[in-house]
């Protein structure tokens, strides 16, 4: 009987223990994207809309999980010094100039990168924000 | 109690019938801006005193076809108008999304127009106009951009439509503006003002729009 009960308490700590794990994971994923909604709705939201569907051939959709996975290390760049080259989305070209945002940390640019991969039909998990120093790090010679 | 219920059933009748009244009067618009009263003379020589309303004067303005366009163009029709910049990053994408379902609202119907004026005097040139206008998917002449001068677009703005408009070098695109819509009658009178920003909003100028048309007609 003793033996029945301390198995059972044993084994209740070592699922807790794994399920912590993912929970922090898990949280930080969720802290990252609800952030990232927030910035989203004060920098992105006015040009490319709510869902992400962008506005008539002058900015373009958040909605081609295609282009955001082939350009995902150039999101950052795009982010942080805007974009003055024409963008393929959707098979439309779209030739407006994207303004920057300089001022954004690297936590923010990550967060944004979160909700946005994230939203609008797309479904990409996490981007840790230490991937962004490298990821600017490359656009800075391109 | 008896005396109460007896004024109850007295009045109650009365009641019912303002409230059907007051229902079935359709909603009529307010009139925006200065009024003043006009007393005028009939013929037999009685006095009777009018509501003038503020309006819009005649103006005349390049528009995205470098074309100047006067209010002859707005003649008998209704139109939303409001000041923006081609530029903005702020709160233009979002007024003129929410402009544009409206437009898209109202495409088969030539009473209701568009009028947006740039207040980038320096950079928004008619061809740079026609270019956002077919870019945002609404080009042809049923909604209008407009091109002046400094002067002239920003004394439009602050007497004629009453939206705040300003050049700001501090502000991240070089210019602040409020995101009025105005709706303009086809007395050239101002009805209604909406923040062009919000969708509660949008929605009630798309309502309201549909009076003003009942109205009129």
């Amino acid at each position: 009987m003793r033996k029945i009960v301390l198995f059972l308490v044993m084994s209740t700590v070592i699922v807790t223990l794994i399920y912590s794990c993912q929970d922090a994971e898990q949280l930080e994923y969720q802290t990252y994207y609800s952030n990232g909604q927030t910035l989203y709705q004060t920098y992105c939201q006015n040009c490319h809309g709510e869902k992400g569907e962008g506005l008539g051939l002058l900015t373009p959709p958040l909605t081609d999980s295609l282009f955001l996975k082939n350009n995902r290390t150039v999101l950052a760049c795009i982010i942080k010094n805007g974009a003055t080259t024409p963008v393929t989305v959707h098979g439309k070209t779209y030739e407006e100039k994207m303004p920057a945002f300089p001022k954004l940390a690297d936590i923010d640019i990550a967060q944004i990168i979160v909700y946005v991969t994230n939203s609008f039909g797309n479904k990409m998990g996490m981007y840790p924000y230490a991937d962004i120093n490298k990821d600017l790090k490359s656009c800075a010679t391109r | 109690m008896n005396k109460l219920c007896q004024s109850i059933r007295f009045v109650a009748p009365f009641l019912l019938a303002i409230c059907c009244i007051a229902c079935s009067n359709d909603k009529k618009l307010p009139f925006y801006g200065q009024r003043e009263a006009r007393i005028t003379k009939a013929a037999d020589g009685t006095e009777k005193v009018d509501t003038v309303y503020q309006t819009i004067p005649p103006f005349r303005l390049l528009n995205q076809d470098s074309i100047y366009i006067t209010q002859d163009a707005f003649k008998n029709k209704i139109y939303v108008a409001d000041f923006f910049f081609t530029s903005c990053s702020t709160i233009c994408p979002t007024m003129h999304r929410n402009l544009k379902t409206i437009f898209d609202a109202y495409k088969n119907n030539p009473d209701v127009m568009f009028l947006s004026h740039t207040i980038d005097f320096k950079y928004d040139k008619p061809s740079v106009l026609k270019k956002y206008g077919q870019k945002l998917g609404v080009d042809g002449p049923k909604w209008q951009f407009v091109y002046g001068t400094k002067e002239e677009i920003y004394h439009i703005a602050e007497h004629d439509y009453l939206v705040a408009v300003q050049e700001d070098q501090s502000a991240k695109d070089g210019y602040i503006h409020q995101g009025w819509l105005v709706l303009v009658d086809k007395h050239k009178r101002m009805r209604g003002a909406y923040d062009g920003t919000k969708s509660d909003q949008v929605a009630q100028l798309q309502k309201d729009i549909a009076i003003l048309l009942k109205e009129e007609n």
